[in-house]
């Protein structure tokens, strides 16, 4: 090893902080980038699909949006705890951070509940034809989204109550409402691509 | 920041308060892997992993290299009968399967595991428990993939696994059901060791190491990262619909349903040519270094450098399609990505000339790193000729799926990736083993595999322009092929020679080289400044970067800064851009976790190929092993 000298002292320095001062910030990050990514190229095969083909969509009835439209205001709507969860992380304000977390476990319940019963409203089946597998694979790939995002939730609700629900914690809380926001904004050109797109 | 965030223990114990070899050895016990099996197993130490990932690629490569080796053997007289046709199909999928896939890509990122926490000046990669998962992801892909071989179930529909060829029509059976999994597993793998990078890379190197001191090699892993987070998702696509296609029934590559098989050429592709980059952009990062540390001078043309390896970061994206000329696509398109695969030669000359610029003002050294650097120039610029060739489409049309395209992607991949990688291997290896390689077996490395890869693919150029077809199993003695077959076949054998050398000078240099000391080379960046082989903190103390080659510019003590816990896992985590230290974060401690995460995440995709219950019940353990994974477990590193 190379001999060495001190020349600064960071003793000083917090063990863990907020948003981008955090490595998890910038992983959670990535992740998103490249699940984004994913979502993008479902897209693009969904309009290559819709321009190979003289009619759109392959299937007498397009699906019923209502289950999807009542499933975005829901989303939409979840904005709102989501960004309570988050700031009352920052403020490290523990009983607020565990009610926030539990609203947002019920939201996350709901959501899938609503998500199963789309399934059933789509007006064709995976194997029908390429409409309803580019369909099924589009809504199933975001239900992926959903289901681990109230996973995640749930397993940090419980741990901010055990006696784990100190210090950095509150920042992985904040990285998991950061998440949230990303499965919300995601969602939005699907619903356009798996509702509108086959009434346009 | 709030005064919460500043709060701290006062009675931890800080590397201020002591110093020398008390230090290094708490340190040592600290960030150690522990003995024993389970230890082993646990371990998210940066370099064990990563000396697991070389290991581990290098037996794929031997595999891929046997595989092409049967197949020389059948192609070196016409109508020889050494293998039949089943086999031969299956060969030279396995074959290029497992160089791309299991060789190429993770032998790059187990390098870049290796090195860029040691030139980053920091303790650890971010996320090492994700990167212990990622490994075995990837040891359990390429382990299914070869069992699956020994079977007879081995994938028989080329590494690109064009639809219809590969749907449930045309290769009904398991064998393609194998080969699209192997590829989530691989894909997984990659894409957790992108997102690991690029966070080491923008939030832990060491104080005052700002963008522009960024070490060459850093630069080329870190924009192949990029390249990975938006060019795997395609794939990962693709086989995912491939796979839904063969077993449940869906449409997406069936044109009597309303779907496409272009849609997998495209989709492929997408993610098939920046593979090429995450191939060659890491050995590009290597060539620099072995350049900048020959030639005994810093890079000429540092910016144009990092300019040119994110310029082709881009430009690998607008590519894709020139596999696909022969497709029928419109012309404009095909005009388009004619003029991208020519334009893409512009940085790739800019690096040579800075490369080559670098070693004309300097004072070369040519040891066997060098000489593979060389070997490299020569290879690769050979490589790029003929890729200009193929770029344009009148040109494609007449070789496409002949011998020269074959002929032209080694050129690129084993003059782009191989040389270097070996090159590489020489001027790292006494740091991760503390013992100097063979120069003498070095120099003969060199020649053989320099001669005999020459042997084994020039002629295939030439066997391309007379029209051989490539992923054929024999030919007629009428059609006059046979000589230059023969020739290209005693090249191979050659250049099989050279890896064997290759193998016993690893093997035994590790136990009799000479020692190398810490600094063999007298190299200036930050790896060469901590013992051969590291400790497993890396460093006693986190060094403070003042200039680009820190070790040439600090010729004494090196500075350092301090305050780090001794007793926990801690490393500085800093800002994007200037480095400037901001957290003194927690890295995770080993755990069993990841290898069972990993070993539930295998056993679901290896049943969703018998029946897609599998997804849903392999969930449950999935599920729990993760929640084991990220549930603290009251170590200091949990809960500070
Ligand atoms: C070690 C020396 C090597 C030899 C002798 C060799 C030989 C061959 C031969 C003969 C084929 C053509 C098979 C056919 O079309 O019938 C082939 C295909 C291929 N090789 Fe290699 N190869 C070597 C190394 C590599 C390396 C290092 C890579 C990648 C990094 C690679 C990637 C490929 C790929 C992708 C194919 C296409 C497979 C397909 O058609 O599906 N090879 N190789």
């Amino acid at each position: 090893m190379k001999a060495h000298r001190l020349a600064e002292d960071l003793s000083a320095l917090p063990t863990y902080g907020f948003g981008t001062s955090m490595t998890m910030w910038w992983g959670t990050l990535g992740f998103c980038a490249l699940e984004g990514m994913g979502f993008a190229l479902a897209i693009g095969a969904y309009l290559y699909l819709v321009h190979v083909n003289a009619q759109w969509p392959l299937a007498d009835v397009p699906p019923n949006h209502w289950p999807g439209t009542i499933l975005t205001i829901i989303l939409l709507a979840s904005i709102w705890p989501n960004l309570q969860a988050e700031r009352r992380a920052r403020e490290e304000n523990l009983p607020a951070v565990r009610r926030w977390l539990i609203v947002m476990c019920a939201l996350g319940a709901l959501l899938v509940a609503i998500r199963f019963y789309e399934f059933t409203q789509l007006n064709v089946r995976w194997d029908q034809n390429a409409y309803g597998s580019i369909t099924w694979i589009i809504l199933g790939l975001h239900a992926a989204h959903l289901l681990t995002d109230l996973g995640d939730t749930a397993v940090l609700a419980a741990l901010m109550f055990t006696r784990h629900a100190k210090g950095k914690r509150f920042s992985d809380v904040e990285d998991n409402a950061f998440y949230w926001y990303f499965v919300v904004g995601s969602w939005l050109p699907l619903y356009l691509l798996v509702y509108w797109v086959p009434r346009w | 920041m709030s005064d919460a965030l500043a709060r701290r223990d006062e009675r931890d114990l800080r590397d201020t308060m002591v110093d020398g070899s008390e230090l290094h050895a708490r340190l040592a016990k600290t960030w150690g892997t522990g003995r024993g099996l389970i230890a082993a197993l646990s371990t998210v130490d940066h370099k064990i992993v990563a000396r697991r990932y070389l290991v581990t690629a290098f037996v794929f490569l031997f595999l891929g290299g046997l595989s092409a080796a049967a197949m020389r053997i059948q192609l070196a007289r016409p109508e020889n009968q050494f293998i039949g046709p089943d086999l031969y199909n299956q060969l030279f999928t396995m074959h290029g399967t497992t160089m791309m896939f299991l060789f190429a890509v993770p032998v790059m990122e187990a390098v870049g595991i290796y090195l860029v926490p040691l030139m980053l000046g920091t303790r650890n990669i971010a996320f090492p428990r994700l990167n212990a998962f990622s490994y075995w992801v990837f040891l359990f892909g390429g382990l299914f993939l070869w069992v699956a071989f020994i079977l007879n179930i081995g994938p028989d529909v080329g590494w690109f696994a064009y639809t219809p060829l590969s749907g449930p029509q045309y290769s009904p059976g398991k064998r393609t059901d194998v080969w699209a999994q192997m590829i989530t597993f691989t894909e997984i793998a990659a894409l957790a060791t992108a997102v690991e990078f690029i966070v080491t890379i923008l939030k832990q190197r060491a104080p005052g190491m700002t963008l522009d001191r960024i070490p060459l090699f850093v630069w080329a892993i870190l924009v192949t990262s990029f390249v990975i987070v938006f060019a795997m998702p395609a794939v990962m696509v693709a086989s995912t619909m491939l796979i839904l296609d063969r077993l449940i029934g869906t449409h997406f590559f069936n044109p009597s349903e309303g779907g496409d098989s272009l849609l997998w050429q495209h989709l492929f592709w997408f993610f098939g040519h920046p593979e090429v980059y995450i191939i060659f952009l890491p050995a590009a990062g290597m060539v620099s270094s072995i350049v900048v540390a020959f030639a005994r001078r810093p890079a000429l043309g540092y910016l144009p450098l990092v300019l040119s390896l994110i310029a082709v970061g881009f430009l690998s994206f607008g590519l894709w399609v020139h596999h696909m000329f022969t497709t029928g696509l419109p012309q404009l398109g095909a005009a388009f990505f004619t003029a991208n695969s020519m334009l893409i030669a512009i940085p790739n000359g800019i690096q040579i000339f800075c490369w080559i610029a670098t070693l004309w003002g300097g004072k070369p050294v040519f040891r066997t790193p060098l000489l593979f650097v060389l070997g490299f120039f020569f290879i690769f610029v050979l490589g790029g000729l003929s890729g200009i060739m193929l770029a344009s489409v009148p040109i494609d049309t007449q070789v496409h799926d002949t011998y020269f395209v074959v002929a032209h992607f080694h050129y690129v991949l084993i003059g782009g990736a191989v040389f270097p990688l070996l090159g590489a291997v020489y001027y790292w290896f006494p740091k991760i083993t503390g013992r100097m390689m063979s120069e003498r077996l070095g120099r003969w490395n060199f020649w053989l595999a320099f001669i005999g890869f020459n042997l084994a693919f020039f002629p295939m150029h030439l066997l391309g322009l007379q029209g051989m077809p490539r992923r054929v199993y024999t030919y007629q003695p009428e059609m006059g092929w046979g000589t230059l077959n023969l020739l290209a076949t005693i090249g191979s054998v050659i250049l099989l020679i050279s890896f064997v050398l290759f193998l016993w000078n690893v093997v035994s240099s590790n136990r009799r080289g000479e020692i190398a000391g810490d600094n063999p080379w007298d190299a200036g960046t930050l790896e060469w400044a901590t013992s051969s082989p590291p400790p497993p903190q890396n460093f006693d103390r986190i060094p403070l970067v003042t200039s680009r080659e820190p070790l040439w510019a600090e010729r004494g003590p090196l500075p350092v800064v301090g305050g780090l816990a001794v007793d926990m896992r801690q490393v500085v985590v800093g800002t994007v851009t200037e480095a400037r230290p901001i957290l003194r974060e927690s890295s995770p401690e080993p755990s069993i976790w990841p290898l069972f995460a990993a070993i539930a995440v295998g056993g679901t995709f290896l049943g969703s190929i018998f029946t897609p219950w599998a997804v849903v019940w392999g969930s449950i353990p999935v599920a729990i092993t993760l929640i084991g994974w990220f549930w603290p477990s009251g170590s200091p590193e949990d809960e500070k």
